[in-house]
């Protein structure tokens, strides 16, 4: 172990540049972390085994950066080659010693007041290829930023913000592209993803998640319901180099909660879209939820992964939906391969030959009100799980036995205005409210719920007293780490769910866990709160 | 994705609001909402301000549902309603709750004697044994220094009579017994995965890792027992009046 470690220090501090070659092996040079999900494959998973089961026990809190800001910190730091880069919401870079904690440059962009982000004022992260940074503005920019001294280089107006885009997700680079989505869709925006030249911030191409008149699927949206049809992007997408796609969850259909005004599929909302990485042009799409009536966006990373299925070698997409299913999709073609709840599900009982959904009469948001299993923030949702190749488990951020209550009514589209069709009621509301729990168990609770590609089938829980925001790490010593709304960061074994070690980081934890090496030491990183928090073994 | 931010409920509201149903727990949450931003000076039944009654429609003028949102909202100028920061849907709650008050009415026990029922609270009712008022009396049960600015005399007098038909999550008793064979009863104050944290009936403030527990969950019927059958009419009519007048400091 001692040896590999010196070998990606040496390796490390002579590449002077993140090539997109070294992106996209980022597997082989394990003491980075290089993108939002670690990878390309974006399994969420450090092949660094310096903590393991039994040591785990022995880790400590190395520094804490206070962000100086009060929002949701959601985003996933990158490191590379010894320095740390995050976001302080809303769109300040920072650039942090990662065994220190101590501030290189802070980079503050201010967002326009007009912006208004439906979730919060929040980032995810940034991208990296060669000297350059990107990030993803709440007012709908994509800026670069140089790695070295935190000076922008060039500042692309993606959309327009005073119409409700934003951008919250880190971008993705593909070749001498950087790929961006834009969110929105309760504001009645419509949809598109677009690459832009790295360069120079030009755009190359771009993808309307919601076809215009004259293409597939167009069809799918009733009048003229597709020019205010939402279809977000609000999470990172994944690449597949061999095959040339870039894979991506496009959210709910607006308005919301009412699809009367938009008879049809609405396609491509709730569904995953598989695009050429050089044009932008469609390859595949799988729909989770045609017809979205309950903010059920695919609102997830994409998660490759390299798995026998049915017996056979097969490339396949890994998918646990907001909409309470898990799913496994062949990637190269979007075939369908197994559908099955990790959740409560009440809205679907199944799945036909060709993997729709077969809905379950009478669910559907009325004037007095539906039950609907999952409830409005879904059976999971933007949290990223993880999927380790050495367990063959994928892990979910779960919300167990939650449901909402769902009431439709009107809705007119004004730019820039709210376009949802009423509120679903729930027991339990979004991160920012009461700060005590004192719900029973019957009121729905969070969990880390392992499943088995091959069948679907739940291997193992960890139950959760409270619900979950946080997203899954997983490493090669077959460890997971992870957290909750209660303020705790747990190391669980991966095999079996056992919990090995917490800390109690006195803060909802709403971002996902990552693990990076400095000089030989491994470390784990979680935002908690308003702070960042860094582990490693006690020396 | 929107409802990440629960309280960010914001909707073309005033309009349709003739066209909702409200389910229980938004009549709560409007209520919860009166209670914190409008009680004090409009008094829980809402007439407290002379010539305004809210829960039975009763202005200084005519106003649309539209225009109580906005009014909730951005208060009126030059008079002593101010501003609140509520969202579209919060102030429609509210409104929906106090539409409800028409319909839940007053007490059934009628008007009655504070003196005498404040007597009665401090002695045959037993009532000290486990709620506070002021500086005397229990921290067990919920604290009724300022209970008749929170709750509506009707709501008093339910709590007496049928005490299991609100308990609030704040209020709920839970029991554990330790793995050395202690029973423990109290108010739940927190609960995670790990530990237990609560006010228990000698009254201290207990921390307790779950791990630690041979049992651990919630009682489900309210300690407090009815009164029902335990005071006359007229014997509940003063403790509701007593307790209708007790408004904190």
């Amino acid at each position: 172990m001692r040896r590999l470690f010196l070998l990606i220090v040496i390796a490390g501090s002579l590449s002077a540049q993140v090539s997109f070659e070294r992106l996209l092996n980022a597997d082989k040079e394990p003491q980075n972390w290089l993108t939002y999900s670690g990878t390309m494959m974006s399994q969420r998973y450090s092949q660094l085994t310096q903590v393991t089961p039994q040591n785990v026990k022995n880790l400590e809190q190395q520094w804490v950066f206070q962000a100086r800001s009060l929002e949701k910190f959601e985003a996933t730091p990158l490191v590379v080659d010894g320095i740390m880069y995050t976001v302080q919401a809303p769109n300040d870079v920072v650039a942090l010693d990662p065994v220190t904690g101590r501030v290189f440059w802070t980079y503050s962009y201010s967002p326009s007041p007009q912006s208004r982000p439906c979730c919060g004022r929040v980032n995810r992260g940034v991208a990296i290829v060669g000297d350059t940074l990107f990030m993803g503005t709440i007012d709908a920019h994509l800026v670069a930023i140089d790695a070295k001294n935190g000076r922008p280089l060039w500042n692309t107006t993606v959309a327009k913000d005073e119409s409700g885009y934003a951008i919250t997700h880190a971008p993705l680079v593909v070749k001498d592209k950087v790929i961006v989505g834009v969110a929105g869709g309760e504001f009645g925006i419509r949809g598109f993803i677009a690459a832009y030249d790295v360069r120079t911030g030009k755009e190359v191409w771009r993808f309307y998640t919601i076809p215009g008149p004259g293409e597939p699927g167009h069809e799918s949206w009733s009048g003229d319901s597709w020019k205010t049809g939402g279809a977000s992007v609000w999470m990172t997408g994944s690449y597949d180099p061999a095959l040339n796609l870039t894979y991506w969850g496009i959210g709910n259909a607006g308005p919301d909660y009412n699809g009367d005004l938009r008879v049809g599929d609405n396609l491509y909302s709730s569904s995953v879209v598989a695009l050429d990485a050089d044009t932008g042009k469609l390859k595949w799409f799988y729909q989770h939820s045609p017809h979205d009536e309950f903010d059920y966006d695919s609102v997830q990373v994409p998660v490759l992964a390299d798995i026998a299925f049915g017996g056979q070698p097969r490339k396949v997409m890994l998918w646990a939906n907001r909409n309470g299913f898990f799913y496994v999709l062949d990637r190269a073609t979007g075939q369908f391969l197994l559908g099955k709840p990790f959740v409560e599900v009440n809205w679907a009982s199944g799945f036909d030959e060709k993997g729709r959904p077969m809905r379950i009469s009478g669910k559907v948001p009325t004037a007095e009100g539906t039950v609907i299993f999952p409830g409005n923030q879904g059976g999971t949702n933007w949290y990223s799980p993880s999927f380790s190749p050495r367990t063959g488990l994928f892990y979910i951020p779960s919300w167990v036995n939650y449901s909402s209550i769902y009431i439709k009514a009107d809705a007119e589209y004004t730019e820039g205005r709210r376009f949802v069709g009423t509120s679903p009621r729930s027991l339990i509301g979004g991160l920012g409210g009461a700060k005590t729990n004192n719900r029973r168990e019957d009121e729905g609770n969070g969990a880390v719920r392992a499943i088995d590609p091959k069948t679907g089938e739940r291997k193992w829980e960890f139950k959760m007293n409270d619900v979950t925001d946080a997203g899954i790490l997983t490493t090669a010593s077959d460890l997971l780490f992870s957290g909750g709304r209660e303020g705790y960061f747990y190391a669980l074994d991966a095999r079996n769910g056992e919990l090995l070690w917490r800390a109690n980081v006195g803060g909802a934890i709403a971002a996902g866990p990552m693990s990076y090496a400095v000089n030989g030491r491994q470390y784990i990183a979680i935002n908690a709160g308003n702070s960042l928090f860094v582990y490693a073994l006690r020396q | 994705m929107w409802a990440v931010r629960f309280s960010l409920f914001v909707l073309a509201a005033g309009a349709l609001l003739g066209q909702r149903s409200y389910t229980p727990a938004d009549i709560l949450e409007g209520q919860r909402l009166f209670r914190a931003n409008c009680v004090l000076c409009h008094g829980p039944e809402g007439d407290q301000v002379p010539g305004i009654d809210l829960g039975h429609g009763k202005f200084r003028q005519t106003y649309s549902q539209d225009a109580l949102i906005k009014i909730i909202q951005n208060g009126i100028p030059r008079t002593a309603m101010p501003p609140n920061n509520l969202q579209d849907f919060q102030a429609e709650i509210v409104v929906a709750y106090l539409r409800s008050i028409a319909t839940t009415g007053r007490t059934a026990s009628g008007n009655g004697n504070a003196g005498r029922g404040k007597a009665l609270f401090e002695g045959k009712g037993g009532c000290m044994q486990c709620h506070r008022v002021g500086t005397s009396g229990s921290r067990v049960g919920p604290d009724l220094s300022d209970i008749g600015a929170l709750r509506r005399t009707v709501e008093i007098e339910r709590s007496l009579l049928e005490p299991n038909e609100e308990v609030l999550p704040q209020n709920r008793y839970y029991r554990v017994v330790t793995k050395q064979g202690e029973t423990i009863t109290g108010r739940i104050l927190n609960l995670d995965t790990f530990t237990v944290q609560m006010l228990d009936s000698k009254e201290r403030l207990l921390s307790l890792n779950r791990s630690d527990l041979r049992e651990a969950g919630f009682i489900e019927n309210s300690p407090m027992p009815s009164y029902r059958d335990k005071l006359s009419t007229q014997e509940l009519a003063d403790i509701v009046t007593y307790l209708a007048s007790l408004k904190g400091l």
